[in-house]
């Protein structure tokens, strides 16, 4: 593939004190693609999350969006270039509803200003009708349309994880950050989730994926990353992951790769 | 339905001077309606945006100096050899100064809230009002410290009809002091059902999620310091043009904790609150005084009802009397959906 990556991570080093989290990763995300991150616990997945979206400072490495540099940047400005992520734990607006937490999701789509606002100026109430039309439309996709006015925190709980990525959505990312977005979800809600995701990808949304669960990650991903103690140890397609030496010591240990080979 | 019922209140609001003889009840109503108009400025702050404040009643105390200063004229030096003086300028010009000059402040202190939160803004701001009020006791040559500013003009405004008309009798200062509590409302509800409204509500309710679609806290935080500094001013500039002397004693920590409590006891982040809040405990310890055997009894119960709501009504008023609605709405909907059926069978 010669076209340029549309995210770029180059030698991605994080250190808590003395302790090397992420050591020297570089990974591309080419455009269109669902590129999932995978490795066991404390692999370091989710501190490269917090470094390419700005919640984390490098101690060294580069990471560029469409050529443009991103160290340094605030997250919300980093959401203004087109990347936005999802937590970990799950994270919702629980005190709104879940309409509201969508047209907070809007923001940067929204261009009314202070003075605008205050004056009650009728080009604001003509784009808030807009921005609720539009935060209707979202809910409709994520098939959360019929809750639009319960609370966020009165949903059950797979439900929150979608008016997560609803929210997410709602910013207009051009690469979507998932991190375990089906932790926690039933077989039936993850399979659903999975329908959702492909649905994401025909809106022209590239996916970066932080999964635990192989079954969505092998069914989802056009390439897997692999990271054991903050190193990439295996890069490629799913068929090639699954059986790649590496991966399987990682994940299964020593004693379980020997008998395989 | 919503709006005849609001025109109604303010119709019965406005109403009052007219019925209403007495000119010590129509004081306390000025001076309640001068708090609630700071409780108001405070809510956008503590309640929308969940910055606890302690040190509110500056922007309120900067508002009433600066509206004073500049009708009366002042004439002070700030460095070796440099003078700041000005002639006394139109009272309604004060009051716009004294809006400026407190949001201001609130901009630097906006700008301080985004470096340190939760308890160290607290202490900050505390900080902050001990500060102003220290330089508004020292600062003799602007301020006259302790001796305090005396004669103040009354506000003037242009009014269709009457021409330049100032605001000496009681009524009349009631009324201004109900047309800014209405614009600083309908300011705020405009702010707060918006996307900068939306905004602060995000960066209280998770901080962290509201960067990720792209909210800039900084900037949120900043605005709603300014906007809620330029409403305490304008609140300040009134009771300075009101009672027509101030003296150091307006940054009194003891008003910010009235404020603190009109705002969390009438329900925090709703519009109503800081109103239902400020008509309660502004009223509250003149209705007792009327009933109390000692003047100490009327504090004794103002502190236990206060206690009462903060125990009880944890959310606040307002919030506990809309969950009381919709569970009455509620019920009244599942008995008439109950009933009919019952002639059917």
């Amino acid at each position: 593939m010669t076209r340029a990556p549309l995210l770029d991570v180059k030698g991605l080093t994080i250190c808590f004190g003395g302790l090397v989290a992420i050591d020297g990763v570089s990974l591309e995300v080419q455009e269109g693609e669902v590129l999932s991150l995978i490795g066991p616990n404390g692999a370091g997945k989710t501190t490269a999350f917090n470094a390419i979206t700005g919640y984390l400072a490098p101690s060294a490495g580069e990471i560029r969006f469409r050529g443009a540099r991103l160290n340094g940047l605030k997250p919300n400005h980093i959401a203004e270039l087109g990347l936005v992520r999802t937590f970990q734990k799950t994270s919702v607006f629980g005190g709104r509803s879940v309409l509201e937490n969508i047209l907070i999701g809007l923001h940067l789509r929204s261009r009314q200003q202070p003075l605008a606002i205050m004056f009650g100026l009728p080009s604001v109430a003509r784009e808030e009708r807009e921005l609720e039309a539009e935060a209707r439309r979202i809910l409709e996709f994520a098939g959360l349309a019929a809750r639009a006015g319960e609370l966020g925190s009165a949903l059950p709980y797979g439900e929150q994880r979608l008016l997560e990525i609803a929210v997410a959505l709602a910013a207009k990312p051009q690469l979507l950050l998932l991190d375990e977005p089906v932790s926690g979800m039933n077989p039936v809600e993850t399979e659903s989730f999975m329908a959702k995701l492909a649905e994401i990808r025909v809106l022209g949304i590239t996916v970066l994926l932080v999964e635990h669960d192989m079954r969505m990650v092998m069914g989802v991903s056009d390439r897997i990353v692999c990271l054991n103690q903050g190193r990439v140890i295996a890069s490629g397609t799913p068929a090639e992951i699954r059986r790649d030496p590496e991966v399987i010591r990682a994940f299964l240990g020593e004693r379980y790769a020997r008998a395989q080979s | 339905m919503k709006n005849a019922l609001t025109a109604l209140w303010l119709a019965f609001l406005a109403s009052i001077p007219l019925w209403m003889a007495n000119p010590y009840v129509l004081h306390i109503l000025v001076v309640t309606g001068i708090f609630i108009v700071a409780a108001m400025s405070l809510n956008l702050l503590l309640g929308y945006a969940g910055q606890l404040s302690l040190g509110h009643v500056a922007f309120f105390g900067v508002g009433a100096y600066t509206s004073a200063l500049v009708s009366l004229g002042f004439s002070a030096q700030i460095a070796p050899g440099m003078v700041a003086a000005m002639d006394p300028k139109p009272v309604w010009s004060a009051m716009a100064a004294a809006i400026l000059v407190a949001g201001a402040f609130g901009w630097f202190i906006g700008k301080l809230a985004f470096k340190v939160r939760g308890a160290y803004f607290v202490i900050v701001s505390i900080s902050f009002a001990e500060v102003v009020r220290l330089v508004a006791v020292n600062w003799v040559e602007l301020t006259q410290g302790p001796m305090a500013l005396n004669n103040i003009p009354p506000l003037t405004l242009w009014l269709p009809g009457l021409g330049e008309h100032a605001f000496w009798k009681k009524p009349e200062n009631y009324w201004l002091v109900l047309a800014v509590a209405v614009i600083s409302y309908i300011v705020i509800r405009r702010l707060v059902h918006s996307r900068a409204g939306r905004a602060m509500i995000a960066l209280r309710e998770n901080e962290p999620l509201a960067t990720s679609v792209g909210i800039d806290v900084t900037r949120y935080l900043v605005l709603t310091t300014v906007v809620s500094a330029a409403i305490a001013g304008a609140a300040g500039a009134l009771y300075a043009h009101y009672v027509r002397i101030v003296d150091p004693d307006v940054f009194l920590f003891i008003y910010t904790v009235t404020m603190v409590i009109m705002v969390v006891t009438g329900g925090k982040g709703t519009l109503a609150g800081p109103i239902v809040g400020g008509l309660i405990f502004g009223l509250l310890p003149e209705t007792l005084r009327a009933f109390a055997i000692k003047p100490e009894a009327q504090w004794i119960v103002y502190g236990v009802l206060m206690v009462m709501v903060v125990y009880f009504l944890p959310e606040g008023i307002v919030p506990a009397a809309c969950q009381w609605w919709q569970r009455r709405q509620a019920s009244v909907a599942a008995a008439a959906a109950a009933s009919p059926s019952r002639p059917a069978q």
